[in-house]
Order: structure tokens, then sequence, then C-alpha cells
């Protein structure tokens, strides 16, 4: 058999018209002539994976980043902002010394393909950017979208992300304490799995992703390397799936690599232990993870946010498949493994732990003190790059972008004027249909598959409305976090219902008592090459921007997720937003559960004729038109503010905020949760319907022992936030008073039967 | 005085922190110990924790009992050495053969977790004097491979000797035969159950609950006054 010869940059510069296979690895023809033109010769095949990887859609945030940048541009002053946008997470001080680092990825596409390994990597590999800013993981949260619940793909589709989530997360011993579960059919070929984690590390624990001091040593240490989710990066999370189809290894070999990676939690168990007593010892001078474009990633950022250059020697990675081409290892996707720059005098210590936990730990290189990136493969040097031209200085695209013909149409369709209810009757059916249907319905069969008690800190969980976490045990220091979208409200309007997905979970944050802190973000859209699309992209991003200085919470990171679409069809656009929040003594946390019968029930904020996009209008009439939920950001401040003094000094005894399916949605959840009914009044100037089901925002529904009930309610009145007493908590029903009652019973068996019959 | 309590970490373990947080609280002293140390350090009983030892592969347990720390327990258990098993710790103990019966994966063939009902069936062993029999706590439950199993001989003998230390209550999680949560040895000194106690002992954290404190007192009693 005959072999080729290596391809080394000696080879590249000597062979200038070998073609090389770059539209197979997702580069565009002026893509490729830039690589071209920054090496000054065609690049070895080494090169080019590295520069398709990187320069991927997903990788190089290509499309996005001339929008992103206002996260940066309109980020409000915050003295929290420990490490911002650019990091593999943001860090955000929470006080007492600590520091807080979390952030939301996307794991959509592989989900699709192979729902358990899809998304259990997707857990791991968010867990490992918190590991690698030197925090130790505490909690996961998980938001979750899927096509419609009945439809046959989404009990494929489902389960498995669910076992994977759980798989993966409660072997790692993370508490899972928060994310959502929709059903849409916009998300039917293509659910969204995002994933997001958050890590507690002290002030000066803080590492960062670089690759600084000449002679210091670069190891790679975790799993061996495979031929696991190669071109992974550039094949899957960049390309529909039609695409996908006709990937190749970039090697000329026949075989089709799997392009989705597998997991293996224990080995990333191991991982965490090995890294945060490495850390204890102050051994790393530098650390990055590899997920998407593995090694070509780790080795390109580590060199490029350093202050020198960074030699490398393939041949000592550790391989599970020793016919792995150099191409390969450099794409390989394998899970489990992280890179870290070390002093020579540390490098023994550094192996001795890893030695411990069973980790396998390879010196490979080392920081020069150039500026070239080489890496070098059977004696040759098979790469040779500014290492900043690969993980920085990627295509930056101004794709048009243009708000859709449709838009004008489906805003003009308005909810409002659906039919509603006629008869108290009719009310009390639809109430009832709605807290049943998928998206209102209990999701206990899907938490309760995730562990949420592990590490003993887990204050709150799901179904609260944020999941909470004690960070000390002497001072009761904790934080809490909530993520939040509604794509249907951004279909209508993505500037404003980017800005209700951050709204809701500043919101559910201060619920629970929580002062919010910052965001992180999961922006899920479709094909970037659509101009419609591009268009709520960039007006999504504008809405979060705009939102995030008004309400003081800076944007820390997060993940741009394009091309989920099914052929030509895009999922409505949904912005997921994650809120962290801190919270000075847990003991003064506010659960969603009703606590003692007696107490009174108060409405906090305005309630309007609002349905469009609405839990009921879909519910009942299957329609999605007219416009979101008005937002005053304002108003949003003013109720966290309240909320969050009521907590702290002890006026209410629970709270849960009102978003899709209303007060009566909120009202059930608190009375199925506690165990104990309401009854209700509708107040004077709303008629029963808009009372129970309109979706405004900046709204929250709170239990007062009557001992509070005039310091509570001069305190809203004193800072000027309407508040409307509607009840009292009480009894065995929800009684509706002169419209319906329905039993604690009934509305048991609706809310919490739905997903098993579907799924189980 | 009071008395050291040990806790093993192997590679996989996740409540270790968690069980030595709860040894703290009950009053006593923890000691972490390390798999592949024989030396048990002179600790006064031994906690085997929840987690996915080695993953979980190969069966729950079944790498985990071949452990070098595992040499000097089994042989110390046998002597007498009080030793709690939770959850993979109970998996442990029944591939360690210190307890009898097996755990196989839950029927519904899903990972559960759970607020779960039981009932204190026997009080007088090492870990459980501070409950009465009969008593009804919650304790949560989190596991993969929690479904109890054991030939019929063995189960009519557990019975028989009262050596089914815990029962499921209202609601079976995982399919165990005859409801059961948790056994002990014939000496008493020697008990697993799939339920967590170390989550069940801070009023404001988990469930709420401090309903698996008894279990780290008992131990303390038990040591202190012997």
């Amino acid at each position: 058999m005959s072999r080729t010869p290596l391809d080394t940059v000696e080879h590249a510069a000597a062979t200038p018209d070998v073609e090389l296979p770059w539209a197979e690895l997702g580069l565009k023809k002026d893509e490729y002539e830039r690589v071209v033109e920054i090496l000054g010769r065609r690049p070895t095949g080494a090169e080019l994976a590295m520069y398709s990887v990187m320069w991927s859609e997903h990788c190089s945030y290509k499309s996005s980043k001339v929008h992103l940048r206002q996260f940066g541009e309109k980020a409000p002053q915050s003295d929290a902002l420990l490490v911002g946008i650019g990091e593999n997470a943001g860090v955000v001080d929470v006080g007492q010394g600590y520091a807080v680092t979390f952030k939301v990825e996307s794991h959509n596409h592989p989900s699709y393909v192979e729902p358990y390994q899809g998304a259990a990597t997707g857990v791991g590999g968010i867990v490992r950017d918190i590991i690698a800013m030197g925090a130790r993981p505490v909690a996961v949260v998980d938001p979750l979208r899927f096509g419609a619940a009945d439809h046959p793909d989404t009990k494929r589709v489902l389960p498995g992300v669910v076992a994977g989530i759980g798989g993966y997360g409660n072997c790692l011993g993370l508490p899972n304490i928060g994310g959502e579960v929709v059903f849409d059919a916009c998300y039917q070929g293509n659910p969204l799995v995002n994933a997001g984690a958050i890590g507690v590390m002290r002030h000066e624990d803080i590492h960062l992703a670089k690759a600084s001091g000449a002679g210091n040593k670069v190891i790679l240490y975790g799993a061996r390397t495979g031929g696991d989710g190669i071109g992974g990066a550039s094949i899957l999370a960049s390309e529909t799936f039609d695409a996908a189809s006709d990937s190749a290894s970039g090697t000329g070999k026949p075989a089709k690599r799997p392009a989705v990676q597998v997991g293996d939690p224990f080995q990333e168990k191991l991982l965490i232990e090995c890294t945060l007593e490495a850390f204890k010892e102050k051994l790393v001078v530098g650390i990055q993870d590899l997920g998407a474009a593995g090694l070509s990633c780790a080795t390109s950022e580590l060199a490029s946010n350093g202050s020198g250059g960074m030699r490398v020697t393939l041949d000592d990675v550790p391989l599970r498949d020793s016919t792995l081409s150099p191409e390969e290892i450099l794409m390989s996707e394998s899970q489990e493994r992280m890179c870290a720059v070390v002093e020579p005098d540390k490098v023994d210590r550094f192996l001795e732990i890893c030695d411990k936990w069973d980790v396998i730990a390879t010196v490979i290189g080392e920081v020069t003190d150039g500026d070239r990136l080489e890496i070098f493969w059977h004696g040759g040097k098979i790469v040779d790059v500014d290492p900043r031209t690969v993980a920085h200085d990627g295509p930056v695209y101004e794709r048009p972008y243009a708000r859709p013909d449709w838009q004008d149409a489906l805003q003009a369709d308005d909810a409002n004027k659906l039919p509603r209810p006629e008869t108290s009757e009719e009310l009390k059916d639809q109430v009832l249909k709605l807290v049943a249907s998928p998206n209102q319905a209990s999701k206990s069969w899907i938490t309760s598959q995730y562990d949420r008690f592990v590490q003993g800190n887990t204050v709150l969980a799901q179904p609260e409305d944020s999941g909470m976490i004690r960070v000390d045990e002497e001072s009761g220091l904790g934080v809490a976090i909530a993520t939040d979208g509604n794509g249907r409200y951004a279909k209508l309007d993505p500037y404003h219902g980017a800005q209700l997905a951050l709204a809701e979970a500043y919101r559910n944050v201060a619920t629970t008592g929580a002062k919010p802190l910052a965001v992180s973000d999961c922006l899920n859209f479709g094909s970037p090459e659509d101009p419609a699309v591009m268009w709520q992209f960039a007006e999504a991003v504008r809405g979060l921007a705009d939102a995030c200085q008004q309400l003081g919470t800076p944007v820390t990171g997060g993940n741009v997720s394009l091309y989920n679409q099914t052929g030509e069809v895009a999922i409505h656009p949904t912005p997921v937003v994650a809120v962290l929040g801190v919270i000075d003594d847990v003991a003064r946390r506010t659960p969603v559960a009703f606590q003692e019968e007696g107490q009174l029930l108060y409405l906090l904020g305005d309630t309007r004729e609002e349905f469009g996009g609405s839990a009921w209008s879909q519910v009942v009439h299957d329609h999605l038109g007219g416009l979101p939920p008005q937002v005053d950001l304002e108003r949003e401040r003013l109720l966290a503010e309240i909320l969050i003094s009521a907590s702290r000094d002890g006026m209410i005894d629970s709270a849960h905020d009102l978003s899709d399916g209303g007060l009566i949605q909120a009202v059930v959840e608190s009375a199925l949760l506690g165990g104990k009914g309401a009854r209700l009044i509708v107040p004077d100037g709303l008629d029963a319907f808009t009372f129970l089901l309109s979706e405004s925002a900046g709204r929250a529904v709170v239990a007062v022992p009557r001992s509070e009930e005039v310091r509570f309610n001069d305190m809203c009145g004193a800072r000027g936030l309407p508040v409307t007493r509607i009840g009292v908590v009480d009894g065995d029903t929800i009684d509706v008073q002169g419209e319906f009652t329905l039993t604690l019973e009934e509305l048991r068996t609706a809310h919490e039967g739905t997903i098993p019959a579907l799924l189980a | 005085m009071t008395a050291r309590i040990g806790v093993v970490t192997f590679p996989g373990s996740l409540d270790d922190r968690d069980t030595q947080r709860a040894i703290r609280l009950a009053g006593a002293e923890p000691v972490a110990l390390w798999h592949k140390d024989k030396d048990l350090h002179q600790v006064d009983a031994v906690v085997l924790c929840g987690g996915f030892s080695y993953g979980d592969y190969l069966r729950a347990g079944a790498i985990a009992r071949f452990s070098p720390v595992m040499e000097t327990l089994i042989e110390q258990a046998k002597a007498g050495l009080p030793v709690l098993g939770i959850c993979n710790g109970f998996q442990i103990l029944t591939e360690a053969h210190l307890l009898p019966g097996t755990m196989l994966r839950n029927d519904h063939l899903h990972f559960i977790c759970r607020d779960q009902k039981l009932r204190v069936e026997n009080a007088e062993t090492s870990w459980t004097t501070d409950y009465t029999a009969g008593q009804e706590i919650h304790i949560p439950l989190k596991n993969n491979d929690g479904q109890y199993v054991a030939d019929e001989y063995t189960l009519d003998k557990l019975e028989a000797e009262g050596r089914v230390a815990f029962r499921y209550l209202d609601f079976n999680p995982n399919g165990s035969q005859r409801d059961i949560a948790g056994v002990t040895n014939e000496a008493g000194n020697v008990v697993g159950l799939m339920p967590h106690p170390e989550h069940a002992v801070e009023p404001l954290i988990g469930t709420g609950r401090t309903d698996g404190l008894p279990f780290f007192t008992s131990i303390l009693k038990k040591l202190v006054n012997a």
C-alpha cells in the first residue's frame, strides 16, 4: 500500500496546486481564499482542519458577532461583573469573597440525531466550561423544547434527552434545580436542548484560558482522544441536516465517523475532582476545556490569549484509536478532556494528582516565546499559524436582514378578538383544559429523573420559580437561577419577545427573594442565511441588550445556535435567558407553595387584556397572532424590589410569578404544591376571563400573613406598586367566587396526569 | 469525647462531603477515607456513601467492592465495626456479601428522585436506635438501580429475624421485593438502605425535613456510650 507523503508546512509550500476538501469541511470559497492569504500559501491538511472548525458558525459566531457586540456596548455599569464575555463563562461577585460563574449553551442538533448522547454531552460540555473558570460546579439547569407533545417523534426524542441529562448530571453529582420543558410543533424536527450550569469559587481562584510564560508545559488530561465527534462543530452545528449527510472526515477515508460525541460522566467526575485539587494547590497557570473543535480550539485559544506562542507534539496525544490521522486528532470532539498550562517545576505534582484520580495526563507541548502555534507530527511540522487568526480573526458577516413580509399580517391577527368563554361553565372547562395542557402541566415525570438533592445545598428546585443553592453554610449566602424563553412571544415580536424572556427570568429570581445580578443567554434561531431569520435575531439581540442595560444586569456570556430548522421552516425565534441572583440568607427564600390557610392573596401589578401568544390562545384556539404582552422594565424592577424586601422582612410566605397561563395557572400551582386551596374574588374593573387568563407581564401573586397585611400594603403604596387583594388561602378547592369551583383533586389529576400519559 | 466516623471516597462517590456534613451536624467527627488506602485510621464506624462508584460500570458497586479499603472494612465489619451503606454504599455492601440480596435496575427503567415515605422496621441496629419501631419517616430517594431482590428463602429469613430495617410506604418506587428499602446484618452493626438520610438533616435544605439525622445521632450515642 502506498502512503501519501505527510502534508507538512514545507510540503504545502512546495505543492501549491493540491486541491483540498475545504468545501466538504464547511468553508466557503472566499473563506478558504482568506486562509491562503493569511498563510501566504495553501494550508496543510491539519491547518485546514483547524481553520474549518474554528471558523464554523458554532465556534466563530461569524453571522452573529456584529449583533452580539451590543451586549458589550450597552453593558450596564455593574460592580458585580468579575469576568465578562469572551471567556469560557462569565464570573459574578456574589459577596463574602465568593464568585459565581454560570452559562447556558445549546446542544440542539446532536440531541436530535442521538437524543441520549446529544443531551448528555451537552451537560458535560457546559460543566467543563465552569470547571475551566476555576469553580466547583454546584448545579445544572436544562431548558428544553420539543415538538408537539403527542407527535410520535417527541416520544423518541424526549425520553432520550431526559435520560441523557439525568444519566450524565446525576452521575456527576450535580443537582438539577431548574429549566423548562416546552412543546410546540415548530420544534418538531429540531428540538432545543439547552444546558446551563453554575459554579462557585473564591475570588482568588478565578482561572483563565491563556497560555503564558515561555517554557511552561501544556498538559492534556482526561479521556483518550478518539474518532467521535469529528467535524461535529463545523458540520452538525453549522449546517442544516441535509448538508450534514455529506459529511466527510477530510482525510479521504471512506468511513464516516460519528459526528455526535459519546459521553462518559464517570470520567468527567474524576476530571472535576482532579482539576479542583490542582487548582487548590495553585498548580495551574491557564486552562481550557476541550469542547467544540477539540484540540484545535484549546491550543489556538490558549495560545492566542497568552503572551507567547505554543509548540505541540501531536504524537504525544493519548489515542483511543491508533489509526487516527493528525487532522482527525485536531478535530476530534472526544469528551472529558482538558488542557492545562503548568510551570515546569509543578508538572510532577500535577501529574501525581491526575494519577491519584486515575486520570491520564500527558505533556503534549510547551509555551514558546514566539508568536506562532506550531504542531508537529512524526517529526514534521504540520501546523504553523498565528493562533489569533484561527481563534479570533474568523470571518465576520453582515448578513442581510429584513422584516419578514408576513410579520404585519401575524400581528394583525389579534388574539384579543378570539371568541371567549361565554358562561362560567365554559370558563371552568377552559381553565381545566389549560392546566392539563402539555405546556402548563406538571413536569414532575421529567424532573423526578434528575437528582435535585445531591451536594446537600439545594434550597429550591423545580417547580419553584427559580432554583436556589446555598453557597455558604455559616452565613446562609445563596444564589438563585431561572431560565425562561417564550418562542411564541418572540415570533410575534422578537424585540419585545426577548425582553419578555429576560423580564420573566428576572422576575422569577426576585420572586424567590434573590436579587438579580447578571444574565447569560442561549439564542436559538433558524438559518442566518434567511433575511427574515436574521431580522428576528437582530431584533432579539437589540431587545435583550436594551433591556439588560435598563435593568442593570450585564450579559456575562452565552451561546448562539443557528440553523435550527427543518427544511425551509425555521423554529420560532427562541432566545432563552438565564438570570443569576444572590440572596444574603437562604432562610429568607420565598417558595411557591401556599403555606397556611387564612393567608391573604394579593395580586401585584396591572392586568390588561393581553392574549397575544398566550397559553390560552394556543390551547383553546390553536392560535398564534397579535402582539405579546407589553414590556415595562421599570415596573419589573419595582416589582422585584418589593418581592425581595417582602421576603427579607418576612412579609410574605409564598409568591409565584405570573407568566404563561396567567393568574389561574399560578394559583393552581401554588395550591397543589402546598396542598391548600384558595378562594378568589374577581377584582372590580376586571372580567373573570381576563383576571384569570391574561398574560400581562410584571405581575406576581403573593400570600401575606394577616399580621403583615398593613405593613405589606403600606410598602407597596409608598413605592407605587399597584396591589389588589384577590382572595385567601382556604380549603381544598379553587373557588372563583360567582364563577366556578374546582377541587384540588380534579385539578391535580388534570395537571399531573398529562405528561406521564403521553410519555411514560 | 466524640466518635470518629469515616466516609469512604471511591472514584465516582458523590455524597461524601454531604455525609461528612451530616456526621458533623449530629455532633460526631467525620474522617475522610480514601479507597486506595487500606488503613481505616482508627475510625469508630464507617459510612459508604451514595454516588456512582466507577460509573456503576459492570454493575453498581461491583468494582468498588474490590478496592483496597474494602479488604480492611470487610474484615472489621465482620468483627463488629458499625458500617452504614447508603444507596451506592448499600450496593457495595451487597456485592461484598456483608448484606444479603442485590439491587436490580428500577422496574420502571428510569432514574427516580423523590421524597420517599418509609417505615422504620428495626430500631435496634447500631444506626437506628434514635427511631422507634414502626416510626414513619420521609427520606429522599434517588437512584437508577434500587430494586431490592433476594430469593424467597432469604427474604423469609430476613423477615423472621427482623432484619428488614426499612420498608417503602404508600409507594414502592422501584419494584423492590416486599417493599424493602433497607436491611441489616444479623449482628445489627451493618445496615444498608437505598434512600439518603444524609440529605434529610437540615430544615432548609432539600425536602426541608430532618428525618435522616437520627441515623447519625444513633451511632454517635452508641459509640460514645460504649
